[in-house]
This record gives structure tokens, C-alpha cells and sequence, in this order.
């Protein structure tokens, strides 16, 4: 018998892939069962947001943004109205600010949902996901009572939020609250003291907080390697100073940590939307909902069936639009996968010159490589999963 | 952000000559202008100096003016999370001339360089695999730059015949309509046709 010859063997993963969270190619070299390197090939859902939004005004681009991260759609808006909003130096009254945050949350419960139930699916469970999609379903009908669209809501617009929300869809908020945090205790109680959830997830894809940083992690990732690092605490937008809640961080930064996370801050976020929904029905949360400046947010229907004036805002802003003063802004949000951040350029006119958008999952994925090697297959898709990637805001 | 921006700045300016050349303060935001050449030797101050610390790397991506005579702007956004500040760094480059690449500082760069230069023809000298990365296998074109239409130059379609995905010319059955809705009275330098008449008498 000669000297066998050993040769490292490539595979292809994806791009249909259940547990590839969309159109990722991975091409795996392995030797063995152990991945020696990964190479991700991305773009299979590029569509050219950004090169579009130069072509569009300013309005024209918030629908872009839903389908980036389509799994919680509210929460990219939120950056970009934000960095508009800058630019033109409008401010958000109380009562719109109170409704972003809320739905912002809701957006976060949307993702966190789909990530932390899939990933388990990933490892092996099944139950999860049904029991979690069901819950997501409900949020979804929130989103759609007020926006009208259950994913591609359109609904936070550079000024403030696009429409009022009813009373009747505040309570019903409410009554959702304490019913869902039973769910996720039974949730719990599914995946947190499994013994196959923990032999997949412990010690798996384990990051320091250095390497964090210079990987260019956000959101959960950090927070799971040690660090308090939360925009809404750090760097508040709209009105997260005013609310009580806490951060979880974990103590290994592994799989199974940062699953611990995304579960304690579905329970944070809970928390944020109660007093949110006290706060909308206080008399400090009356009032409008956007900016009341008819040259940039447009007036209601009702005053342009009497008003010339508001006749002409009305057309003029959805024709031309309205002008944004030169300049730049980098605008950030605590996404629920990370630091979603947008960089508009303005020139003066109705659309913006560039408008560069730094996803969250971007940063991430890139580091699969250096999160891979040296582990075993099978833990490609558990370290896939908890990194909570998104082809819609990766590819762009 | 309690940090002084402006006082930051100087600082920044005070340690690199020759590197960085302004910085500004503008919308709550601080941006130095750094030399292209030099950039590594920014990055790596910002990243270890005591009063800067801005060791996680947020952005970095291309703006295209094609009206200079170095067209690109090169923008990095990096973050301090232990000062909780904000900086970007703005360098200028043209289509030839590479800028170093920030892989060895930030590995976290790799990405987004490669995006860089898909998008907008940017070179970077020394990076480990500057390869197309959003964009499909054997495209060509930089599509963000400014000269390059909005509807591209090809379209793919499944053919029937060939039992495989074709690319073919863009065939538009309505042309593409940008309207342009800046108010004629308002912002706009061109005359409109029609109006050189009005001044002629």
C-alpha cells in the first residue's frame, strides 16, 4: 500500500439553501469534516438601491428601504429619516417620535422572532418556528393597520410617521404585550435547557470584543462578546432617553449567548412598548404626528378640499418634492441585526447624490471566513444562523 | 457625545502632518481630509492614539464627482465606542491612481473596498483579493459612477432555445423618462427652448 493521497475537497453551499437565509453561495474548502476556509459569494439579490435612489426624490426613496431588511422594514426607514431630517433640520413632534419607537420595536420583535426560531430550525428543531411565525403574523397585522402594507410599509417619512394610529389599534397593542411574553417563556422552555439546542450553540463561533470591533460588528454580536453597547442607550435617537429599559449582554460570545440575547431583548422591547402605549394615551403624547411644515410633509386630504394653498403643496411635493439643503449626514439606528446606518450626500436639490447604506449583515457575513475555520460543517449553518443575516440589506 | 468635536479635530491635524489636512465640523459630525497616500498611517493613529480610539470600522465607500479632475471621494466612517465620537475621513483619489488599502489596519475593510472598486472602478494597492463582489460573474461597467445609466447596458432572459440564461442589449419599449421637475423659475441654469426668444428683442 502507497501513501494515500489526501486532497482537500470543495463544496458548494447554497445558493438554495434552506439554511442559507436566502441566495448565499458559500464555497467550502474542507478537509475532512472541517472547514479549512469559506468563501461567500454575494449579489445573487443585488438590485441597485442605492444607484436608484439617486434617481428618485427624496419620498420616492423611503419604499427602498422596506426591502433592504424585509424582516423588520420600519426600522431601516428609521435611518433614513432620520438622516433627512438632519440635513433639513426638522425635528419630530412627541407623538410621531413615540409611534416610531414603538413600531421600531415591533420591528424588532419581528426579527429577533424569525432569527432566534430559525436558527433553531437550523440545529435541528421544528416547533419554533411554527409557534414563532405565528406570532409574527399578529405583528404583522399591526404593521398593517397602520401603514396598510403588512411588510412594505412606507410608513416613517423624513418629518415624522405617514398616518395617526386609531385608538382601538393601541389596545389591541396592549392586549398582544403580556400574552407574548408567555409565548416566549414557552419559547424558552423549548430551546434554552435542550440539550441538542446547547450541544450545537455552546462554545460555537466564539468572538472576542477586540475582534468584534475590528471586524466591525454591531448590535447583538457585540453585546454578545461583553460590551453594553446599545445606540439607543449610547447615542439616543427620537425618544429612547425618556424610557426605562435594560441591555443584556453576554459573557462568552458564543452561538448559544447571543440566542440569550436576542430573547431578553424581546422581552426589553416588550417592556419599551407598554410604556410607549402609556405614553400615547397621556396628554403629552397628543398631538401631530409629523412636522407641521406643509414644505416638506403634506398636507391632509381634508385641507386640500378647501385650501388653494395646501392644493399646491400637495402637488408641488409630490411632483418636484422638496429641496434639501447641501451637506452630509451619517444617520445610525440600533437595527434589531446591528448598526444600520445611511450616509446621504445632498447637492441642494429634490434627490439625494448618494445615499450609501451600511448594513449591518454586510460586516458581518464577511467575517464567516474567520468565524468558520477550524470548525466542523454542520456548524456552518448554527454560526450562519446566529449571525442573523439578511440577503435584502447585504446584496442591496 | 461629550467629546469636543472641534478640539478633536485640531488634535487629529496637530499629530499628522502631512497626512491630514482639514478638518470640519459640520451637523454634529467631524471629517478630516487625509492624502490619499498616507491614509494607512491615518487609519492606524486614529486607532491607537489615547484621545481618538476609533477602533471599530463602520463604512467605507466611493462618492463619484465627475466633474473633478481626481473624481472620487474615499469615505471611512470609523466609530470610538470608548469615547462614544464619530469621525470620518474623506480622501480623494482618480480612476488610476490606486489608494493603499486598509485591510492591514481593519480587516473589516476587505468587503468594503472590493464594493468600492465593483462599483465605481476605485483601486486599492495591496489588497489581499480585489475582486468583484455585488455585481454579477463577468459583469462590466462600474455601475454607481455617474456616467453609467440608470437602466445598464444588458439584460438577462432565459433562453428557450439555448437551454441556458442569455445576455442581450437593453431593449426598452418605452423609453426611459426622467423627468426633470426642478421649477424652471427656481434653481435650474439651462434655458428652457423657446425662452432665448423672449431676450432677443
Amino acid at each position: 500500500m502507497g501513501e494515500h493521497q489526501i486532497r482537500n475537497f470543495s463544496i458548494n453551499f447554497g445558493p438554495q439553501h434552506p439554511a442559507a437565509h436566502g441566495v448565499l453561495r458559500l464555497v467550502l474548502e474542507l478537509d475532512g469534516e472541517v472547514v479549512e476556509r469559506v468563501d461567500p459569494h454575494i449579489g445573487l439579490l443585488h438590485r441597485g438601491t442605492e444607484k436608484l435612489i439617486e434617481a428618485k426624490t427624496y419620498l420616492q426613496a423611503v419604499p427602498y428601504f422596506d426591502r433592504l431588511d424585509y424582516v423588520a422594514p420600519m426600522n431601516q426607514e428609521h435611518a433614513y429619516a432620520l438622516a433627512v431630517e438632519r440635513l433639513l433640520g426638522i425635528t419630530v413632534p412627541k407623538r410621531g417620535q413615540l409611534i416610531r419607537v414603538l413600531y421600531s420595536e415591533i420591528g424588532r420583535l419581528l426579527s429577533h422572532l424569525l432569527n432566534v426560531t430559525t436558527q433553531a430550525m437550523d440545529v435541528g428543531a421544528l416547533t419554533p418556528p411554527l409557534w414563532g411565525f405565528e406570532e409574527r403574523e399578529k405583528l404583522m397585522i399591526f404593521y398593517e393597520r397602520a401603514s396598510g402594507a403588512r411588510m412594505h410599509a412606507a410608513y416613517f417619512r423624513p418629518g415624522g410617521v405617514h398616518q395617526d394610529l386609531p385608538n382601538k389599534l393601541l389596545d389591541d397593542i396592549w392586549d398582544f404585550c403580556d400574552p407574548f411574553l408567555k409565548v416566549l417563556d414557552d419559547l424558552e422552555g423549548l430551546l434554552t435547557d435542550n440539550r441538542i439546542f446547547k450541544q450545537r450553540n455552546v462554545d460555537i463561533g466564539v468572538v472576542t470584543l477586540e475582534e468584534c470591533w475590528k471586524w466591525g460588528f454591531s448590535g447583538v454580536m457585540v453585546r454578545g462578546s461583553g460590551a453594553a453597547w446599545d445606540l439607543r442607550k449610547a447615542q439616543p435617537y427620537e425618544c429612547y432617553e425618556e424610557l426605562e429599559f435594560d441591555i443584556p449582554v453576554g459573557k462568552n460570545g458564543d452561538c448559544y449567548d447571543r440566542y440569550c440575547i436576542r430573547m431578553e431583548e424581546m422581552r426589553q422591547s416588550v417592556r419599551i412598548m407598554k410604556q410607549c402605549l402609556e405614553k400615547l394615551r397621556s396628554p403629552e403624547g397628543q398631538g401631530p404626528v409629523s412636522a407641521t411644515d406643509h414644505k416638506i410633509v403634506p398636507p391632509k386630504r381634508s385641507e386640500m378640499k378647501r385650501s388653494m394653498e395646501a392644493l399646491i403643496h400637495h402637488f408641488k411635493l409630490y411632483t418636484e418634492g422638496y429641496h434639501v439643503p447641501a451637506g452630509e449626514v451619517y444617520a445610525a439606528v440600533e437595527a434589531p441585526k446591528g448598526e444600520f446606518g445611511v450616509y446621504l450626500v445632498s447637492d441642494g436639490t429634490n434627490k439625494p447624490y448618494r445615499c450609501k447604506i451600511r448594513a449591518p449583515g454586510f460586516a458581518h457575513l464577511q467575517a464567516m471566513d474567520f468565524l468558520c475555520r477550524g470548525h466542523m460543517l454542520a456548524d456552518v449553518s448554527a454560526v450562519l444562523g446566529s449571525l442573523d443575516i439578511v440577503f435584502g440589506e447585504v446584496d442591496r | 457625545m461629550s467629546v469636543n468635536l472641534t478640539e478633536l479635530g485640531e488634535h487629529i491635524l496637530a499629530s499628522l502632518p502631512g497626512a491630514a489636512k482639514a478638518a470640519d465640523v459640520g451637523l454634529g459630525e467631524l471629517t478630516i481630509r487625509a492624502e490619499a497616500g498616507e491614509i494607512v498611517r491615518v487609519l492606524t493613529f486614529l486607532r491607537d492614539d489615547a484621545r481618538c480610539r476609533f477602533v471599530c470600522f463602520i463604512d467605507l465607500c466611493g462618492v463619484d464627482y465627475p466633474a473633478r479632475e481626481k473624481r472620487f471621494d474615499v469615505v471611512y466612517h470609523l466609530l470610538s465606542p470608548h469615547h462614544n465620537v464619530r469621525i470620518r475621513v474623506k480622501v480623494e483619489t482618480d480612476e488610476t491612481t490606486p489608494v493603499p488599502s486598509a485591510t492591514g489596519v481593519f480587516p473589516a475593510a476587505n468587503w468594503y473596498e472590493r464594493e468600492a472598486y465593483d462599483l465605481y472602478g476605485i483601486l486599492f494597492s495591496g489588497h489581499p483579493d480585489l475582486r468583484r463582489i455585488l455585481t454579477d460573474y463577468g459583469f462590466e461597467g462600474h455601475p454607481l459612477r455617474k456616467d453609467f445609466p440608470l437602466t445598464g447596458f444588458v439584460e438577462v432572459r432565459y433562453d428557450d432555445e439555448e437551454k441556458r440564461v442569455v445576455y442581450e442589449p437593453v431593449r426598452l419599449n418605452q423609453e426611459f423618462r426622467n423627468f426633470d421637475f426642478l421649477s424652471p423659475w427656481e434653481g435650474t441654469e439651462y434655458v428652457l427652448p423657446g425662452d432665448e426668444k423672449a431676450k432677443a428683442n
